[in-house]
This record gives C-alpha cells, sequence and structure tokens, in this order.
C-alpha cells in the first residue's frame, strides 16, 4: 500500500499531489515542468517535501516532523530519464551494483526475461536505446525493489521499440506485482499503461481517469 | 654534469611530492564539500582559495613569513608546542609549494566533480549505496581524468616553485635549495654551466609531464569515442 500527500513550493507554483495505490501502475501525465518529477524525486528521497506524508507498506518516509528516510534505505527503484546507467561500469556491473547478497539467481533469471545475456560485457554507449532501457530495468529491479518509478521511461526510443518496451513493462508489472508510478506527457502510453492515470498542470491534479477498481480503495 | 650533487633535484621530487600528496587530498575533499552546498559567504571562501593563483609569489611568501614565522600566529604555536620551525627549513618549502599549488587542483576537482551528472549518483543512492560507496565507485571515477590533470598540474606548479619558498624557506645548501632556488642562485654566482645543467632537467621533467598529461587525456577521450563507434 503506498500513499502520498504532499506540499512542496516550485519555482513557480505550489505543488500539491495526493494519490494511493496499491500494486497498479500509476501514470502522472502532463506537459514538461509541471512538477511530476519532482514527486517521483519525492517518493524516492532525492527531493523533499514542504510538508506531507508519504507511506510505502506501512512505513512512513516522510512526514514532515521527523527526519525523512534516506533514499537508499527506501528500496524503491528508479528508472531515470536516459536511464543514468554508469558509462564507467559494463552492464553486467550496473545491473549488479545494488544487488543484494545472496540475489545472484534473481539477477540471473532478470537478465534471461529481458534478454540482455549477450550485453553484459559492453558498456552503456556501445548499446541502443531499446536496450539501455532493458538494462535499466534490470538494474531497477535487481535491488528487489518494493516499488517502481520510471521518468518517462520511453520518450528516448523509436515508435517501434517503444511498442515493444511497452509490452515488457506490463509483463514485468504482472511478474513483480509491485506499484509502479509512471511520468510521461505521451497520452497514448499513458492510456495503455495506466491503470489510474492522473493529470497534472502546473502542480496540480487537475484531472484522472481510473481504469479498474483502486485495490488500496476498495 | 658540472657537479655531482643531486641534492636539488632529489629536493624538489621530494617537497613537489609530499605537496601533491596533501594538495591533492585537501583539493578533491574541499572541492567536492563545496560542489554540493550553497552558503552564505562560500563565494568568498572560494576566492580565499584561489588567491595565490592572481597574487605575485612575493606577496603569498610574505603572508607565509608573517603566518609561520616565529612571531606568527601559527609558527609561535608550532614552535612552542611541537617544537616546529617552518622557516629556514624543508617544512618551510613544502608549505609554500601546497599553498601555490592548492588553486590548480581545487579547479581541476571542482569543474571536475560539477561536470557529473547528478542523476548517477542519485541512481546509486536509490539502489542502496551509502554516500561513501556513491564517491568512491560513481564520483570519484567519474572526476578522475579531471582530478589527475589537477594532481598533474600541481605537480608541476609546485616542482616549479620559487618565489613564496625562497621567502618562506630561504637557500640552506643541502637543506632547502630546492631546483629553481639553485638555478636563480647558481646564476647569482655566475656558475652558467651549473644553471643551464639544471634548466635541462626541470624544463625537461615539465616536459615531460605536460606531454604525458596531453597523452592521458587523448587516450581517454579515445577510448569512449571507440566505445561509442563500436556500438
Amino acid at each position: 500500500m503506498f500513499s502520498i500527500h504532499i506540499n512542496k513550493q516550485l519555482a513557480h507554483f505550489p505543488l500539491e499531489i495526493s494519490f494511493e495505490a496499491d500494486r497498479e501502475i500509476i501514470v502522472l501525465f502532463g506537459p514538461s515542468g509541471s512538477g511530476k518529477t519532482t514527486v517521483l524525486n519525492c517518493i524516492a528521497g532525492l527531493s523533499h517535501p514542504d510538508s506531507g506524508n508519504i507511506t510505502l507498506n506501512g512505513v512512513c518516509f516522510f512526514d514532515g516532523k521527523t527526519k525523512p528516510v534516506a533514499p537508499r534505505r527506501r528500496n524503491i527503484g528508479y528508472l531515470f530519464q536516459d536511464y543514468a546507467l554508469f558509462p564507467h561500469m559494463t552492464v553486467e556491473k550496473n545491473i549488479r551494483y545494488g544487488m543484494k547478497a545472496g540475489s545472484l539467481a534473481h539477477v540471473d533469471q532478470l537478465v534471461a526475461v529481458l534478454g540482455i545475456g549477450h550485453l553484459l560485457g559492453k558498456y552503456p554507449q556501445q548499446i541502443s536505446g531499446g536496450e539501455k532501457q532493458r538494462v535499466a530495468l534490470a538494474r531497477a529491479l535487481a535491488t528487489e525493489p518494493q516499488m517502481l518509478l520510471l521518468d518517462e521511461p520511453l520518450s528516448a526510443l523509436d515508435r517501434k521499440t517503444r511498442l515493444q518496451c511497452q509490452e515488457e513493462l506490463l509483463r514485468l508489472h504482472r511478474d513483480w506485482n509491485i506499484p509502479y508510478v509512471i511520468v510521461t506527457h505521451d497520452l497514448e502510453e499513458a492510456k495503455k499503461l495506466g491503470d489510474a492515470i492522473y493529470f497534472i498542470e502546473r502542480g496540480q491534479i487537475v484531472d484522472k481517469l481510473i481504469k479498474k477498481p483502486m485495490i488500496a480503495k476498495s | 654534469m658540472p657537479d655531482a650533487n643531486w641534492t636539488p633535484l632529489l629536493l624538489s621530487l621530494k617537497v613537489a611530492g609530499i605537496s601533491t600528496f596533501v594538495v591533492f587530498l585537501a583539493g578533491v575533499l574541499i572541492a567536492r564539500l563545496l560542489s554540493r552546498k550553497n552558503f552564505f559567504g562560500k563565494s568568498f571562501l572560494e576566492s580565499l582559495l584561489l588567491l595565490p593563483l592572481v597574487l605575485p609569489p612575493t606577496v603569498v611568501g610574505f603572508g607565509l613569513l608573517i603566518t609561520f614565522g616565529k612571531n606568527g600566529i601559527i609558527g609561535k604555536w608550532l614552535l612552542q608546542w611541537f617544537d616546529v620551525q617552518v622557516v629556514f627549513s624543508l617544512t618551510g618549502a613544502v608549505i609554500a609549494s601546497i599553498v601555490v599549488s592548492f588553486p590548480l587542483m581545487y579547479q581541476s576537482a571542482v569543474a571536475a566533480f560539477s561536470g557529473i551528472d547528478s542523476r548517477l549518483e542519485n541512481a546509486a543512492r536509490t539502489m542502496g549505496a551509502s554516500e561513501w560507496r556513491v564517491f568512491w565507485t560513481v564520483s570519484f571515477p567519474l572526476a578522475w581524468t579531471g582530478l589527475l590533470s589537477g594532481l598533474v598540474l600541481s605537480f608541476a606548479r609546485a616542482l616549479g616553485e620559487f618565489g613564496a619558498t625562497l621567502m618562506l624557506a630561504g637557500y640552506i645548501p643541502g637543506k632547502t635549495d630546492t631546483l629553481p632556488v639553485a638555478i636563480y642562485f647558481a646564476v647569482e654566482a655566475g656558475q652558467m654551466d651549473k644553471a643551464s645543467f639544471w634548466v635541462v632537467i626541470i624544463v625537461a621533467l615539465g616536459l615531460s609531464t605536460t606531454m604525458w598529461l596531453n597523452w592521458w587525456s587523448k587516450r581517454n577521450i579515445n577510448r569512449y569515442a571507440n566505445q561509442k563507434e563500436a556500438g
């Protein structure tokens, strides 16, 4: 169970976001600069709200009163825009960076499922955009996260690869059964991936579209 | 070789070696702290750290003499508590080299750390890495080329340091006569052969240092370019 109710003053407008999720795919849809990535950063602990609270599976990450939980202790996978793969490490080292002790079999399985075994010895500069996306997904999931954040995960890909990756994301979500929060400004993608879509403009949720009943609210 | 006394070369390498070691550690640490923090007076502090770069060496030397002299703020304390005299000693030469070469290391380190995409460090944090691990596995390796360039430049600067060293450490043959100081006093004494020999040595050292730095930088640029081409 995940819940976020936050306020944060951004440069040009206040960010006021509130939603809950169980294990659905939540899509934050809106134009660039509307505060979507800031929401992801607040969930990951890379930025802090001015007030509010963020809770995941009964653990309070932020409540505005006590010291926020550090990003490394939140166990949240984060797929950054352009993937942020470490350029000085091979694909294998990238994937194993956050791997927990004794997770080797799990990581091997992840590599097999995503079909990136042939890339392990290469550097991020040597692989294509679609391959980078798969490697970044493997790296984020290798930490066995309780939740996955994806910031414009498919924006750098061509249409064909994009459609393939959308299917892959949905398949992984079924396999992992953890909440996803995806940021996008592509409505078609939002509708295909999201169980719930929140439309954000200038820091506010201006509309929402729930495709299937939210388990959290049932 | 006019005479068989290699002391100036050995002293210079010793002074530059110790100074570069200290400057590298301090430069990396301070640059890392300042590149990520904003606070009141930061700009002034940074200007102060870079000041030796723009001041004449004699002014730096004068400042050091005032600070580390027998009656200086730090010199008095060092003498009283540790029986250490900085003026007219090799320690003085090391301190002078540290002060004049620090800005080069600091500037290179700030540029190197600022050039790192913060998302890479954040990615490491979200994968459970401590700040210490983020630094050693992500920040430091990615900044390494810039840090190494600062290290080499600082070493070269320390090797060639003259003005501040002369004011603080003086010229005591066998004790504080580093290469630049030895050249100056050889010319003063009309020993042009001796001076020429040391000039050739110091030019060779400086040239090989900068040539190596160029080669290293190009090798790194080519390595990334080759990786991209192979991809």
